[in-house]
C-alpha cells in the first residue's frame, strides 16, 4: 500500500517533469523562430487583427464595469475613514497596475487561446500540420511564431485601451452617481499617478500576451484523439493560461514593485 | 541500394512502446517508378511514408532519397530536401483557412518564393489538369465534396512539378466512379511529370491500374514485391489470400472469435 502511494507520487513527479521539458522545448523553439527568417508578415498582420481588433470590445467592455464596480466599492470602503478623496487614484492605481492587466489577459485566454487552441489542434488532428511539414513550410514559424509575437504585442495595446476606458467608467460614476466634482475627479486621478504604474501594467500585459497565446498554441500543437483531444486542448490551453497569468503577476507584481 | 533507386529503405523499425509497427522493412522504388505498397489496415503502410517524409523518426535503419539519407537530417536539409516532393493525403488535408487556389499554391509560394499573382495563374493551370474549373479557385475548401477536395489535393501534391509524390489512400472514402476519375487522374499527371511514386492502398483495382510495381506489406515487413502484371499468378500465399479477399490464409486477422 506504502509502495503503491509513493509509486503514484514518483509516476505524477515523472509525469509532471516530461511535460515542463517539453514545454520549455516548445518555447525555445518559439522564441527561435519568431527571431529568425523567414517571417510571414500576411500571417502576422491577420492575428494581430485576430487577437487584437476583434478583442477590443470584450476587454472594453471587461474595463468599463470594472471601471465602475471598483469607484463603487472603493466609494463605499473610503468613506468609513473620510477618504472619498482617494477614489480617483485608487480607481486609476488599482486598473493601471493591477486589474487592466490581469482581467485582459484572463479575457484574451478565454477568447483567443481557446481559439487558437481549437484551430490548431483541428490542423494536427485533420494532418494540415503534416501537410505542412510535406510542404517544406516548417509549422512553428508558420503557425506559433506569428500568434506568439501578436499575443505580445497586441496585449500591451488593449491594456492601454482598457486603462483608459476603465478610468472613463470609474469617473462616469463617480460624477453621475456618487456626486464628485469632474475636474477635481480628474485632478486627483492625474495628480497621483505615475508612468511606472502604467508601464509595469504593460510589461505584466505583454508576458500574459505571451503566455495565452504561447499555451493555445502548446496545447494545440499537442493534441490527439480526435474531436475530443481538441476539446481537451482547448480547455487545458485555457485552465494553464489562467493559472499561469495569476502565478506570474504575483511574481511580476514583486519584480516590478520598485 | 541500387544505382538508380529513387527511395530506399534498410531495415528500417519502429515501434510505439511495446507494439512493432516496421520490422526490418527493406523496399527500393526506380526513378520513374510507380510503386502502390498494398496490406491490411494497421501493417505499417502510414508509418512507413511518414518516416520516408520524416513526420516520425525510424528507431532503427536508414532510408534514402536521392542516394542521401534522410533519418536525422536537420530540419533545413529536410525542408529543402521536401521542395521535390508531392503529397496526396487520405482525407486531402487542405488549409481550410485559405481558399482553394491557396492551397494548391502553398508550395509555390512557401517554399520556392513565387510571387502571389503567378502562383494564383500555376493553381488555375493545375486545377484545370484535374478537372476542376477557374470558378472553384477562390472556394472556401470546406464547401466542396470529399472527391473534389482529392482533386484539389492532387492539384497541391503536383504543383510544384515534383520529382517523388507519395499518395496516402486516395480512392477512400470515393464511390467507384470519383475512386476511377482519381485512378486516372494519379497515372495522368504522373505520366505527364514523369515523377516516381509511392501510393499506400487497400483497394487493388486501383493499385493495379495505377502500379508499374506492387508491394504486400504483413507485420511491418515486406513479404512480396513484383510487377503488378504478375499479381494475381504470383503463387505467394500472403498475396493470394489478400487479393481473393479470403479470411482463411497465413494473414491473420485482429478479430475475436465468437
Amino acid at each position: 500500500m506504502e509502495w503503491n502511494f509513493l509509486a503514484a507520487i514518483g509516476r505524477v513527479t515523472l509525469r509532471f517533469m516530461a511535460a515542463v521539458g517539453h514545454l520549455s522545448l516548445f518555447t525555445v523553439q518559439t522564441v527561435k523562430h519568431i527571431t529568425l527568417p523567414p517571417f510571414y508578415l500576411r500571417i502576422f498582420l491577420r492575428q494581430l487583427m485576430s487577437i487584437g481588433y476583434y478583442s477590443l470590445p470584450v476587454v472594453g467592455m471587461t474595463a468599463l464595469f470594472t471601471g465602475m464596480v471598483l469607484a463603487l466599492q472603493i466609494y463605499v470602503g473610503s468613506s468609513r475613514f473620510n477618504a472619498e478623496s482617494a477614489v480617483a487614484t485608487i480607481v486609476v492605481i488599482g486598473l493601471t497596475r493591477e486589474l487592466a492587466p490581469v482581467l485582459s489577459g484572463l479575457m484574451i485566454a478565454g477568447r483567443v487561446g481557446a481559439a487558437i487552441a481549437a484551430e490548431i489542434g483541428t490542423m494536427r488532428v485533420t494532418e494540415q500540420i503534416d501537410a505542412l511539414v510535406t510542404l517544406s513550410t516548417n509549422p512553428y514559424k508558420y503557425l506559433v511564431a506569428p500568434r506568439v509575437l501578436a499575443g505580445v504585442i497586441t496585449l500591451p495595446i488593449l491594456v492601454l485601451l482598457a486603462d483608459i476606458i476603465g478610468v472613463s467608467g470609474g469617473y462616469l460614476v463617480a460624477t453621475e452617481s456618487l456626486g464628485f466634482n469632474p475636474s477635481s475627479y480628474i485632478k486627483n486621478t492625474f495628480d497621483f499617478l505615475e508612468t511606472r504604474d502604467v508601464v509595469s501594467g504593460l510589461i505584466k500585459s505583454s508576458v500574459f500576451g505571451f503566455i495565452v497565446t504561447l499555451m493555445g498554441c502548446y496545447h494545440g500543437f499537442n493534441s490527439t484523439g480526435g474531436a475530443q483531444g481538441v476539446g481537451r486542448a482547448t480547455t487545458n490551453a485555457v485552465v494553464s493560461s489562467f493559472v499561469l497569468i495569476l502565478i506570474s503577476d504575483y511574481f511580476l507584481t514583486v519584480m516590478l514593485l520598485d | 541500394m541500387s544505382e538508380t533507386s529513387k527511395i530506399s529503405l534498410k531495415n528500417v523499425s519502429k515501434s510505439f512502446g511495446s507494439k512493432h509497427v516496421l520490422n526490418n522493412l527493406s523496399l527500393e522504388i526506380a526513378e520513374g517508378e510507380s510503386l502502390v505498397v498494398i496490406g491490411g489496415s494497421g501493417t505499417g503502410k502510414s508509418v512507413m511514408l511518414k518516416c520516408i517524409l520524416g513526420l516520425l523518426e525510424p528507431d532503427s535503419g536508414e532510408i534514402f532519397i536521392d542516394g542521401q539519407q534522410v533519418v536525422g537530417m536537420s530540419p533545413s536539409k529536410r525542408e529543402a530536401s521536401l521542395k521535390k516532393t508531392g503529397m496526396l493525403f487520405q482525407y486531402a488535408a487542405l488549409f481550410d483557412s485559405l481558399p482553394v487556389w491557396e492551397n494548391v499554391a502553398f508550395g509555390l509560394m512557401q517554399a520556392h518564393g513565387m510571387a502571389r499573382k503567378d502562383a494564383k495563374d500555376v493553381a488555375i493551370e493545375k486545377l484545370a489538369l484535374v478537372g476542376l474549373g477557374a470558378d472553384m479557385a477562390n472556394q472556401n475548401p470546406s464547401a466542396l465534396s470529399i472527391g473534389m477536395q482529392k482533386r484539389v489535393g492532387l492539384a497541391r501534391a503536383i504543383a510544384t512539378n515534383p520529382e517523388i509524390i507519395f499518395f496516402d489512400e486516395p480512392t477512400t472514402g470515393l464511390d467507384p466512379i470519383m475512386g476511377d476519375v482519381i485512378d486516372n487522374l494519379i497515372r495522368d499527371c504522373t505520366k505527364h511529370l514523369g515523377a516516381t511514386t509511392l501510393t499506400i492502398s487497400h483497394d487493388m483495382e486501383s493499385a493495379q491500374k495505377i502500379a508499374d510495381k506492387i508491394a504486400l506489406i504483413y507485420k511491418g515487413s515486406v513479404v512480396w514485391v513484383g510487377p503488378a502484371s504478375e499479381i494475381d499468378h504470383c503463387g505467394n500465399p500472403y498475396v493470394e489470400q489478400f487479393v481473393r479477399g479470403d479470411i482463411e490464409g497465413p494473414i491473420e486477422l485482429d478479430i475475436l472469435k465468437p
